[in-house]
């Protein structure tokens, strides 16, 4: 990492082109470093349009974005198999948001038979299993306790794990890495409601069902229910979306995704986990020998930019905030740094709070492009002192056939053109 | 504001009459008789278990019926999962084919998922016998068990899977 005593903030603090994250704190953008801003000559006279002169459209029930913004919208895969419609995910595009809150329609899901359309006055959940007394709720009845809020991070599992390849492949951030949102999520707490049953001194594990056809399970570890896991009624301030679980979702904070469960309906608890599907065959990570490793919970501290990427091609040499995300389960994110070279040299980029454990952090670094060949890399450290690997070193530990948690250190390549494409440095 | 008055009255309540600090309790006791619609769930000790039989005779004509048009004859895959083949493929370098036969642990989480998640349009559909039959059926394809062999509650936790000790547990979770 270059340092220099009494530098400027305009000043390069890395290789090719990376600024003082100073700039941020004290201004002093775009002097000696930064050069001329983007454009020279002067603009043009300011029209006066038609929306100046007339009166907009009236009120809407539920407000719609601009049409103008109608490209910001999930990416959908195409399913393996048209006739098992509902497999799969809707991926957020990350690139094309800002701040650390997912738009609740934007918000990545991922579903194992379809979004069930579940009437809350029918919905149940049960408690049962080792318990004094055996318990259903209503929706009403639920949303009688004391509730809570807190901002979190879901990742699926499975993010990212198109860069298991051996070749880079040319995606963009939604293809690559659009299983994450993050949402104010609001609840009772979980530990509360299994007081309530009187948890019997054998249980160890709770297993979590869902209401869709497919009966979505997961085995969760008790210490991990009685700890910070809701019970959701709410995301971002509104009852949560079908997609993410209507009318009740368990949230694991900083848990993968899968466990997360959606449509909750039921909560056994038993001495030992119940070996699910999603717990086996799937969520389970194939090392470089014949092992593979169980029960992975939570999301390892990772970070990721998500502007200049793929798709947002830039305009020409000089000053670029570079933008990204950096998130851990298992705390805070205490530092990122921000590289121009592919890794060479580093900068430290600016966290912009709040700065919440087990939730996403906006990060920003000033960079002055030359207009010549780049790599851009960000790399996360949480408050565990866990610090993102690099691609090589992910690889060393585990292989690269484990398709889920892939957590390494993510490189754009940015051309003399301004594109950016999915590399491997 | 309903919540946050109710919340002061009860602190200050709880030096007069400590019953009114707990929490509020709104589950409703419930038999198990009348959970039992729902306690699908099966451990791999076979907790849980329904009554029933049946062997990979039987469930060939089950899996032409609900499985075939997913999963490919013989279960070899296509346009959904393969459920047969792989095994061998786990080995350090090789391209790892995960299948039942190769992958899957317990014998037991073949029978909770097809009870629980399958045939996909029309899931727990099928009768306990037919789901004996079916997995007997995926686990003969594999050269798990016979033709012929019977599974019921007893013999299915029993079934050794190829990859059974093939898991350890994550260094790193959350103590």
């Amino acid at each position: 990492m270059v340092r220099r005593k009494n530098s400027h903030p305009g000043d390069p603090t890395a290789g090719n082109g990376m600024l003082s994250r100073r700039i941020f704190l004290e201004g002093g953008l775009v002097t000696a470093a930064t050069g001329a801003g983007l454009f020279s000559a002067s603009a043009e006279p300011l029209a006066v349009q038609p929306w100046m002169k007339v009166p907009g459209t009236g009120f809407a029930g539920y407000g719609q974005p601009s049409q103008f913004e109608s490209k910001v919208v999930r990416f959908i895969p195409a399913p393996p198999n048209p006739a098992t419609q509902g497999v799969g995910a809707a991926r957020t595009p990350l690139h094309l948001l800002e701040g650390i809150i997912t738009p609740s329609g934007l918000h990545f899901e991922r579903s194992h038979s379809g979004i069930p359309d579940i009437d809350p006055d029918q919905h149940r959940l049960v408690i049962h299993g080792l318990v004094k007394r055996p318990l259903v709720f209503t929706v009403e009845a639920l949303s009688r306790y004391p509730i809570l809020s807190r901002i979190a991070f879901l990742e699926c599992g499975g993010n990212s794990q198109a860069l298991n390849a051996p070749q880079a492949q040319s995606l963009n951030v939604t293809a690559i890495h659009g299983l994450l949102g993050c949402q104010e999520w609001t609840g009772v707490r979980l530990s509360t409601l299994l007081d309530e049953a009187g948890v019997e001194p054998t249980a160890r594990w709770m297993i979590a069902e869902g209401a869709d056809a497919a009966a979505m399970s997961r085995s969760v570890p008790l210490a991990k229910a009685m700890d910070d896991a809701l019970v959701c009624l709410y995301q971002n301030g509104e009852h949560v979306r079908p997609s993410n679980g209507y009318p009740v979702r368990l949230l694991l904070p900083g848990f993968e995704g899968n466990m997360n469960v959606k449509w909750l309906r039921r909560l056994k608890l038993t001495t030992g986990p119940a070996m699910i599907k999603d717990e086996t065959s799937k969520y389970s990570i194939l090392l470089k020998d014949e092992k593979a490793w169980q029960f992975v919970f939570p999301i390892e501290v990772k970070s990721l930019i998500t502007r200049p990427s793929p798709g947002l091609t830039l305009t020409g040499p000089g000053f670029y905030e570079i933008s990204g995300l950096a998130w851990s389960g298992n705390g805070n994110i205490r530092q990122v740094d921000v590289s121009a070279d592919g890794g060479g040299s580093w900068a430290p980029a600016a966290l912009q709070g709040p700065i919440l454990p087990k939730a996403p952090v906006r990060f920003r670094a000033p960079w002055q492009w030359n207009g010549g060949p780049a790599v851009l890399q960000s790399r996360a450290t949480d408050d565990t002192g866990m610090v993102q690997p690099t691609r090589a070193a992910f690889a060393a530990e585990r292989g690269l056939r484990g398709i889920y948690h892939y957590n390494a250190i993510a490189s754009w390549r940015i051309d003399e053109k301004g594109e950016a494409t999915n590399v491997y440095a | 504001m309903y919540m946050l008055r109710h919340i002061a009255f009860c602190a200050t309540a709880v030096v007069a009459t400590p019953a009114f600090a707990q929490t509020p309790q709104f589950g409703k006791p419930i038999e198990p008789a009348d959970i039992a619609p729902w306690d699908i769930s099966i451990g791999p000790d076979g907790a849980g278990l329904p009554p029933g039989r049946g062997t990979a005779a039987q469930g060939e004509s089950v899996y032409a019926a609900q499985c075939q048009g997913c999963h490919g004859e013989k279960g070899a895959g296509g346009p959904n999962d393969a459920l047969v083949g792989g095994i061998g493929s786990l080995v350090p370098d090789k391209t790892p084919v995960r299948t039942v036969g190769s992958y899957w642990p317990h014998a037991t989480t073949l029978f909770d998922y097809v009870r629980r998640a399958m045939p996909f349009q029309e899931s727990k559909s099928l009768i306990s016998d037919e789901v004996y039959a079916v997995s007997a059926y995926i686990l003969n394809l594999n050269g798990i068990i016979g033709t012929n062999d019977v599974l019921d509650a007893q013999s299915l936790p029993k079934v050794k899977m190829p990859n059974r000790d093939g898991f350890v547990p994550f260094p790193r979770n959350p103590k």
